[in-house]
């Protein structure tokens, strides 16, 4: 069983409370961009074993959306983050870096 | 075994209950003030209900907070907040109608619930004056413990009658977990 810790409730909120959103991080390429963007934007996907950044909502909670670094593979949840940024926090990153040594990096 | 049973809790569904959703930043100064002269009540912590009389405030998310009082006062006290906030991004709506609430009272109650949430139901973990927004089976509820042998708990009007017979089948007598 996935346990996440919601970013805006502070609980320990198992898998059933929460509601899977894919891959976090993604750009947006939307009118104007090249058909080879778009295409990347709307179906291609990382689907790594290891490191994975995704979004979650505590829809059974407080129905906010956040992020989650976790490890596909072992299950191993790195933190979670509030959705209102870009980029997963640095000292998250450091984190992961110093547990998975040859991780390639979340980009 | 006895031959008469009581469950571990009894349910009760109450009669229609004010509700009014407020949103807001509930960090910023003047939404706090607003509420508090509106309402009388300080807004609560991450998690926490605070209650006083008749009235009741509860957190909901980091921007919304929920007002329980009695059904006929919402529209009065909804206007009242609405007075009060002003020209402020918040705002506050009658929500009494969309809402069953339910009593849960017994010395098990705690049973009762943590056999159908997902949530930690041990005495050191969750306590007096939290409100945990969760999932019952397969609706969305929120509770809280009024004392040691009871809850309140809130779920949508339109899974009022599933969320009744999903409490009664776990007050069953003599299912007790007996974990707490």
């Amino acid at each position: 069983m996935l346990i996440l810790e919601c970013p805006y409730c502070g609980v320990k909120a198992d898998e059933t409370e929460l509601h899977g959103g894919g891959e976090a991080h993604l750009k947006r390429y939307g009118p104007g961009s090249s058909d080879a963007d778009f295409e990347g934007y709307l179906f291609h996907r990382k689907n790594p074993k290891g490191v994975h950044f995704e979004r979650w909502r505590h829809v059974n909670g407080c129905g906010k959306w956040f992020h989650a670094a976790r490890c596909t593979a072992t299950l191993e949840v790195f933190g979670t983050y509030p959705a209102q940024v870009t980029a997963p926090p640095k000292a998250l990153i450091n984190k992961i870096k110093k547990k998975r040594p040859d991780w390639e990096g979340w980009t | 075994m006895s031959d008469v049973m009581a469950p571990l809790a009894t349910v009760t569904a109450l009669p229609a209950q004010g509700m009014i959703t407020i949103r807001g930043n509930l960090k910023d100064a003047g939404f706090i003030a607003a509420v508090k002269s509106a309402s009388g009540l300080d807004v609560p912590a991450q998690r926490q209900i605070v209650t006083q009389k008749e009235l009741a405030l509860a957190w909901m998310s980091p921007d919304e907070l929920l007002l329980l009082c009695g059904y006929e006062d919402a529209p009065a006290l909804t206007n009242a907040m609405t007075e009060a906030f002003g020209d402020q991004f918040a705002m506050a709506v009658v929500v009494s109608d969309a809402r069953a609430v339910f009593d849960l009272e017994g010395p098990k109650v705690r049973d009762v619930l943590g056999k159908l949430a997902p949530v930690d139901m041990a005495p050191g973990s969750f306590g007096h004056g939290e409100i945990r927004r969760t999932r019952l089976a397969q609706v969305a509820a929120a509770f809280w413990l009024t004392c040691d042998d009871s809850a309140r708990l809130v779920c949508f009007r339109s899974v009022a009658q599933y969320a009744e017979d999903l409490l009664k089948t776990s007050a069953k007598p003599g299912t007790e977990v007996g974990y707490f």
